[in-house]
């Protein structure tokens, strides 16, 4: 068994107002344990709404969620100690940054978790330089970095918790290519090091397609597929009917395809999309 | 060319009251730069370059600690055109958070306008057709603050849209958009731009950049690049140097023409990657 699984998950706003809406609707999951996970979905697709449930933040309307074969809300005393397995950076989390310091902010998770100064000291300095915070920076107000900074910070405060599933809703979004890339790294590096389960959610096809293994497509409240990272990207004209798209370089070599160049490959990346046109072109020249 | 914008010389720093005694940060370091009617923009640079300070000189949110910035041939210092500035130069901010003000999307939208005294009629004309825009007309009764991330800046970008000011600066407006809104909002920027409104479009998004008909790439407070597409992207090892990168076609072209393939360096869009691939590719 999974260890993230949802059985019927449904969740409504506004229950009689007149803007109720469903926002997740009969969602069945079963994610494995180290599992790296996309989740892509149309603006309001109801991504950031299924994702604070595994947390416990949302309660279901109806349906259950299982973390690591617990019940959520089964048992009001383990939801807390449920919490810390399941750590959530959010979406704008630098909106949420309220310490005097830099290094405050980092260490309110971990400090909440009971861990020693001298512990949460050490991992409050390592995931600062895992995620390029230079250590002058720990010292500062964190209203006074930039966006893409304050993001650093904020991701750094739930990666320091170390939980055993990690989920981060849109973290890449406003950060700097370099930024991206590392932040996108640095969460690859962490889940390869830690075994951690990650869940991201992202509208970069691109960041998507380079980082995970499986996708997670919602579409209007429900789950339209699950399923690894080809299989996904091989539905592209449904993709692009519900608002979402494949990578660039996928989508070139998909247009090549079309006008009758002949391969096989699947392309995600620029590496492999590089080789195989060199490949392409020796076998022509033969 | 009629000059639009003129930011001359100008620095500014930023005075960080937390820290004890208190520190200048001085973000813009001699920052000079025209922007001519009609243009379109894209402005680039790493987090922390100094993109949205700058961006907020041109409506007066931030005045320059030396130099001066003109808009429409007004100082933004002087105080007697601030509302006239604040008309002309419609700005959608980083995060949209920040600008609900409302508590119904409709008046949200409608605030700006209701400031600047439109006619309640026109403003009911301008706030529809701004909803339908960035497709959100259908939740125009809703309360903003309940939106998901990519609606609420949909919210704020028509909130902009409905003011209908000569230039628009938007800084970041498609970070929480999935690709087809992303697309969309590209399309209503070209759109407007192509009916001469001057468009500054503040972004992370290479492939954004690469569609504006001139980029400039700031770094610690500078510009470093100002051209066209085609020129500042070939430069693609200063990008990477400074936290930037090109758009995936070009990374693709230039890995190619590095293995010792034919093909000219200045390939930005998506169109012309596929045709220079295929007449390389194709069966003779
Ligand atoms: N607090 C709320 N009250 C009422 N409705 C809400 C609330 N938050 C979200 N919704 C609605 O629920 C639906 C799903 O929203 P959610 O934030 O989960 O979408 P999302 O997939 O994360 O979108 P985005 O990509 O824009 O972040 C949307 O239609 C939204 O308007
Ligand atoms: N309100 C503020 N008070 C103090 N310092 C600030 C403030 N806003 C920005 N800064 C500092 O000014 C510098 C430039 O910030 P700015 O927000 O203009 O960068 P940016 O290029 O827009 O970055 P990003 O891509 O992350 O949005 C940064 O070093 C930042 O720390
Ligand atoms: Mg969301
Ligand atoms: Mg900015």
């Amino acid at each position: 068994m999974g260890i993230i699984r949802t059985e019927d998950l449904t969740y409504v706003y506004g229950e009689g107002t007149p803007f109720r809406k469903t926002a997740v609707d009969g969602v069945n999951l079963d994610i494995e344990a180290g599992e790296i996970v996309g989740i892509i979905g149309h603006t309001g697709s109801g991504k950031s709404t299924l994702i604070q449930h595994f947390n416990g933040l949302l309660k279901p309307t109806s349906g259950k969620v299982f973390i690591d074969g617990e019940e959520l809300f089964a048992d009001k005393s383990r939801l807390k100690e449920i919490r810390f397995k399941v750590g959530l950076v959010f979406q704008y989390p630098e909106y949420q940054l309220f310490e005097e310091t830099v290094y405050k902010d980092i260490a309110f998770g971990p400090k909440n978790m009971g861990l020693t100064d001298g512990e949460a000291d050490k991992r409050i300095k390592e995931t600062a330089r895992l995620v390029g915070l230079k250590p002058e920076l720990l010292d500062k107000s964190p209203f006074e970095l930039s966006g893409g900074q304050k993001r650093r910070v904020a991701i750094a405060g739930v990666m320091a918790m170390e939980p055993k599933v990690l989920i981060l809703d849109e973290p890449t979004a406003g950060l700097d290519p370099r930024g991206r890339d590392r932040i996108l790294g640095l969460i690859k590096e962490y889940h390869a090091e830690k075994g951690t389960t990650v869940l991201l959610v992202s509208h970069s096809m691109e960041d998507v397609a380079k980082t995970v293994s499986k996708i997670l497509v919602m579409n209007d409240a429900k789950v339209f597929m699950y399923s690894d990272r080809s299989s996904v990207f091989a539905k592209a004209d449904e993709l692009t009917a519900m608002g979402l798209t494949v990578p660039q370089v996928t989508r070139v070599f998909d247009r090549l395809r079309a006008m009758g160049i002949e391969f096989d490959d699947e392309v995600f990346s620029i590496d492999y999309a590089k080789d195989l046109v060199l490949r392409l072109l020796a076998e022509k020249r033969r | 060319m009629e000059k639009f914008i003129e930011i001359k010389d100008v620095s500014f720093s930023y005075i960080n009251d937390y820290d004890d005694p208190p520190t200048k940060n001085t973000v813009l370091k001699g920052v000079t730069l025209d922007i001519n009617k009609g243009e379109f923009v894209a402005v680039l640079g790493h987090n922390g370059s100094g993109k949205s300070t700058l961006a907020k000189l041109l409506n007066s949110i931030n005045l320059p600690e030396s130099g001066d910035v003109f808009v429409d041939g007004m100082n933004t210092r002087d105080e007697d055109k601030l509302y006239d500035i604040r008309r002309t130069v419609g700005m959608v901010f980083q995060n949209p958070d920040n600008q609900i003000v409302a508590t119904v999307v409709e008046e949200d939208v409608a605030f700006a306008l209701e400031n600047i005294g439109v006619e309640p009629s026109e403003i009911r004309k301008r706030v529809d057709w701004a909803l339908k825009k960035v497709g959100m007309y259908e939740y125009r009764e809703h309360a903003p603050h309940k939106l998901s991330g990519g609606q609420k800046q949909r919210i704020a970008i028509a909130g902009v849209l409905a003011m209908q000011p000569k230039c628009i600066v938007m800084d970041e407006p498609t970070a929480m958009l999935d690709p087809i809104g992303r697309r969309e909002i590209m399309q209503t920027i070209t759109e407007l731009n192509s009916e001469g409104v001057t468009v500054v479009l503040i972004t992370h998004y290479m492939e954004e950049a690469a569609r504006a008909g001139r980029v400039v790439v700031m770094d610690d407070g500078k510009i470093l690049l100002d051209g066209a597409p085609k020129k500042v992207f070939s430069q693609a090892e200063l990008l990477k140097s400074v936290g930037l990168d090109v758009p995936d076609v070009t990374d693709l072209t230039h890995g190619l023409i590095r293995a010792g393939i034919d093909l000219p360096d200045d390939i930005i869009s998506e169109d012309e990657c596929v045709e220079r691939l295929y007449q390389l590719l194709k069966k003779e």
